[in-house]
């Protein structure tokens, strides 16, 4: 096992930039005056003259976008998720989405991880408004590690892609001497047959600590990680509702619109199954320290176990 | 080669007869902003913009993006003049499985170089383009047309900020000013005078003219060129509905089709014009 990397995934996809742009150099970043956070500002001191900050006008920056992407750059557009999926979102809808331009759109501080910013700024519906989109890709990864690769699978990708990045440094649980990322494809971490856990993001890590401590419990969970939320991956999850008769999705997002209804839309149709939502329950979150408030929304390790426990026991 | 104004004209009276045919078809569509706007389109596709037909994603070319998408049914129709597509397809306009959709679709009609229609997209598009060009030290043009009526909308001068701060003089903003939009007169609806004083201080290069004038049209266009370190807008005063007698300065022709009748005589007056300018190339 590698040794275990703390860090937030908008510093891993900063990173990640810089090596893709190494060689790519079609790849254009933009943000809006949140460079030093959404952590594009990496990016924009080693590449100075392919780095442009828009200033606080996230419509203006996706139309740019868009039209750079029509012009053959690979443009990267980058702020918090609140305004570059939710102010923003008609502009990516009917720039970058409808004509199915190569923009990739990126959105820190997701989540109620965000913290002490309070609910402003706690995005919780990106992945609902970027998922109906026809055309979108959605991604949103779980470590350092993860977020590495899909940065650059998603500068790879043709079509517009969103990538969901954290502002929470977290442990990473991947080994990048095994781990493969593939575009819509999950990753079982864990064997199971009892249950079936799907957790997508910042959440997966907690999960997974769950699901190992309710071995010795007695209980063999399946723990499956979505870091792409559309295309999703049917298979994997239809495997998991035959094999396991249940499923618990976790997501740091509310419970409409997100990974859940993914994981439902596919089971309803092809193996209806009881499943039990994790996240934010259609409520706003509000300040204080980021793992405070994951405790207090049931997104860590103790939450996560108990509704296993409690799920399986009905 | 440059055409003479008289062509021009012509030119452009059928794209006005392009536009009527399409939205009569149609039974939709917005003839009077593609009336106001049809002597800027094809003045830019023929004595302009750097373009190949024949070639239309060629990658040095002079770009166009109509911000307001809604007058698209005479650029077609000059698209279609100029050789990009048949004309036949102007009679299927909005129809289903159309090239022609009800706004300009990048991915269905050759010659749109950018998606648009809702209203203040397209100018950030087309700053992204003509950012790109710079980026590659590229010497091709970026040009775009605005509704008054979308000078409203707040992106237009987030992206009127973005085009002056990074010095776009490879950029080049039309406002058709025809005075109305769909609910009554600009001026009453939601003033956005002084237009001119607003886009110099946004760092604009201004230029105010007849947009009906192809020679102030081309005056205007050669001074853009002239102008170094700024973006440039040209401010061009038209009338909402012109060359057909009953749309002009009218702004229930803002967003409906012809019936029967209506098209009889706009076809009609259209056709005279049409002969007429061919008589006098």
């Amino acid at each position: 096992m590698a040794e275990v990397v703390c860090k937030a995934t908008r510093e891993s996809f900063g990173i990640a930039l810089c090596e893709m742009a190494k060689t790519n150099k079609d790849i254009v970043v933009l943000d809006a005056d949140l460079a030093a956070a959404t952590k594009t500002s990496i990016f924009g001191k080693e590449y100075p003259e392919r780095f442009k900050d828009c200033g606080i006008a996230e419509g203006n920056m996706m139309g740019v976008a868009a039209g750079l992407a029509a012009a053959g750059k690979i443009p990267v557009a980058a702020s918090f998720a609140m305004f570059s999926t939710g102010r923003a979102y008609e502009q990516i809808r009917n720039s970058i989405a409808y004509p199915n331009l190569n923009v990739k759109i990126a959105g820190s501080h997701a989540g109620i991880s965000t913290g002490e910013d309070g609910a402003t700024h706690q995005c919780i519906e990106d992945i609902a408004l970027m998922r109906t989109l026809p055309g979108m890709t959605v991604l949103c990864p779980a470590d350092h590690y993860e977020m590495m690769e899909a940065t650059k699978a998603a500068i790879k990708h043709q079509g517009p892609v969103y990538i969901r990045l954290g502002r929470l440094a977290i442990d990473s649980f991947n080994d990048p001497d095994t781990y493969k990322f593939e575009l819509g494809k999950g990753i079982t971490l864990h064997e199971g047959n009892d249950i079936a856990v799907i957790a997508s993001g910042l959440v997966v890590n907690e999960a997974r600590k769950a699901v190992n401590a309710l071995e010795s419990k007695g209980i063999n969970a399946r723990l499956i990680n979505i870091h792409t939320i559309k295309p999703i991956d049917r298979e994997i999850i239809i495997k998991a509702a035959k094999e396991c008769g249940q499923i618990i999705t976790v997501e740091e997002h509310n419970i409409i619109g997100g990974l859940a209804d993914a994981v439902c839309e596919v089971t309803s149709s092809e193996c209806p199954v009881k499943v039990t939502r994790i996240g934010v329950q259609d409520e706003f979150g509000f300040s204080g320290p980021a793992w405070e408030l994951l405790e207090k929304f049931g997104f860590t390790e103790t939450g996560i176990a108990k509704v296993i426990r409690e799920t399986v026991k009905k | 080669m440059a055409e003479s104004f008289k062509t021009l004209e012509y030119l452009a009276a059928k794209a006005r007869l392009g536009a009527i045919i399409g939205t009569y078809h149609a039974k939709s569509g917005h003839p009077g902003g593609s009336l106001s706007a049809a002597d800027i389109y094809t003045y830019l596709y023929f004595n302009e913009m750097n373009v190949k037909p024949e070639e239309p994603d060629w990658a040095d070319r002079d770009r166009f993006v109509l911000s307001k998408g809604h007058c698209c049914p005479s650029l077609y129709a000059v698209l279609a003049l100029k050789g990009y597509f048949d004309e036949s397809e102007l009679e299927k306009l909005r129809h289903v499985g159309a090239m022609l959709q009800g706004h300009p679709d990048m991915k269905t009609t050759p010659g749109i170089d950018m998606s648009s229609g809702s209203l203040g997209q397209g100018v950030s598009a087309a700053c992204g383009m003509a950012f790109a060009g710079k980026l590659d030290n590229k010497d091709y043009r970026v040009y775009t047309v605005l509704g008054d009526g979308e000078c409203e909308e707040g992106q237009v001068w987030e992206a009127a900020m973005f085009a002056a701060h990074n010095k776009l003089d490879n950029l080049v903003i039309f406002v058709d000013q025809n005075g109305l939009q769909i609910d009554g007169a600009v001026a009453e609806v939601c003033g956005i005078e002084p237009l001119d004083k607003k886009f110099e201080s946004f760092g604009f290069e201004v230029e105010k003219i007849d947009g009906h004038s192809f020679e102030e049209i081309e005056k205007a266009l050669n001074k853009a060129k002239t102008v170094k370190g700024k973006p440039f807008a040209i401010l061009a005063k038209t009338v909402k509905g012109k060359g057909v007698s009953f749309m002009e300065n009218e702004v229930g022709w803002h967003g409906k089709a012809c019936n029967d009748e209506e098209f009889k005589i706009a076809k009609a007056e259209l056709e005279a014009q049409i002969a007429r300018l061919e008589a006098e190339i």
